[in-house]
């Protein structure tokens, strides 16, 4: 791994993350702010994206801009936890354990459908 | 305070742009904001490429790197949107920076996602339950404590 290759994994990281930024406000500007379908929408299409390329089997570099880089940042672990515990603070229990559960459960299997067409390929 | 040029569905800019309409926030697109986002995603993202890559493991053994960067992201996340929400004068660019950016970009789902897949497909079903458990119950219990530590900090006036 080269200088240039961490330099394009850090400006793609930029890239991943401002994209997540925007998607997340179009979705929760369409879906109201009640549930944060926002980071399931970004999560959840970002786990299709890194089992498709997952499933490609491209090379190391490959993988570590395509999939840590822009696909690592565009998803997020930690605004998913943050949400789970303010809707906890508002007593929301049945909409923490929905976004906790769909989140998982929908992520697991996006990851295995992005992974069985990327095999296809 | 640059022009809005959002997508067609954005609120024409107002002669006095002072209201912001409150159930419908509509996403307008300001520089410096996605700057901010963009400079904390590319240091949060070099963290944790370099961590991925300088400890790399195999399908069922334990993620560390993945799972200590979200468990950190969480911790810092809690702590900075707190602070910045509740203690904080208001300002445009820190939440962007640090909490959008830099937590955003060190965390990540979609990495988490495929490597449960990986333990699920080598049949380690058991350390596919214990490490999505562990990765969901370290991260709430991170955001719980930074958020209480903010808290326990009297406002000084």
């Amino acid at each position: 791994m080269n200088v240039l290759v961490w330099a394009a994994a850090a400006l793609i990281g930029g890239a991943g993350s401002v994209t997540r930024f925007y998607l997340d406000g179009v979705v929760s500007s369409a879906s109201g702010r009640d549930f944060p379908l926002g980071t399931m929408a970004v999560n959840v299409s970002g786990a299709v994206l890194l089992g498709l390329i997952t499933g490609l089997a491209v090379g190391s570099t490959t993988a570590l801009l395509a999939g840590t880089a822009a696909v690592g940042s565009y998803t997020t672990f930690s605004t998913w936890m943050l949400e789970t515990q303010r809707l906890a603070e508002e007593r929301q229990a049945r909409k923490v354990w929905l976004n906790v559960a769909a989140s998982l459960v929908l992520g697991v299997l996006a990851a295995w459908l992005g992974r069985t067409i990327g095999t296809q390929l | 305070m640059p022009e809005p040029v959002g997508p067609s569905l954005a609120v024409p800019a107002s002669p006095v742009a002072v209201s912001v309409p409150a159930v419908r926030r509509v996403p307008r697109i300001d520089r410096r904001e996605i700057a901010a986002i963009f400079a904390g995603g590319a240091l949060g993202t070099l963290a944790r490429a370099a961590l991925a890559e300088g400890f790399p493991h195999s399908a069922t053994a334990w993620p560390w790197p993945t799972f200590a960067v979200n468990v950190a992201a969480a911790f810092l996340l809690g702590y900075f949107v707190t602070r910045l929400q509740e203690r904080l004068p208001l300002s445009a660019y820190r939440r962007p920076l640090l909490g959008t950016g830099l937590c955003g970009g060190l965390s990540t789902f979609s990495t988490m996602q495929v490597e449960v897949l990986k333990m699920i497909s080598a049949g380690a079903w058991g350390l596919a339950v214990c490490y999505a458990a562990a990765s969901i119950a370290a991260g709430y219990a991170a955001i719980y404590v930074a958020t209480a530590l903010v808290r326990r900090v009297r406002v000084r006036r």
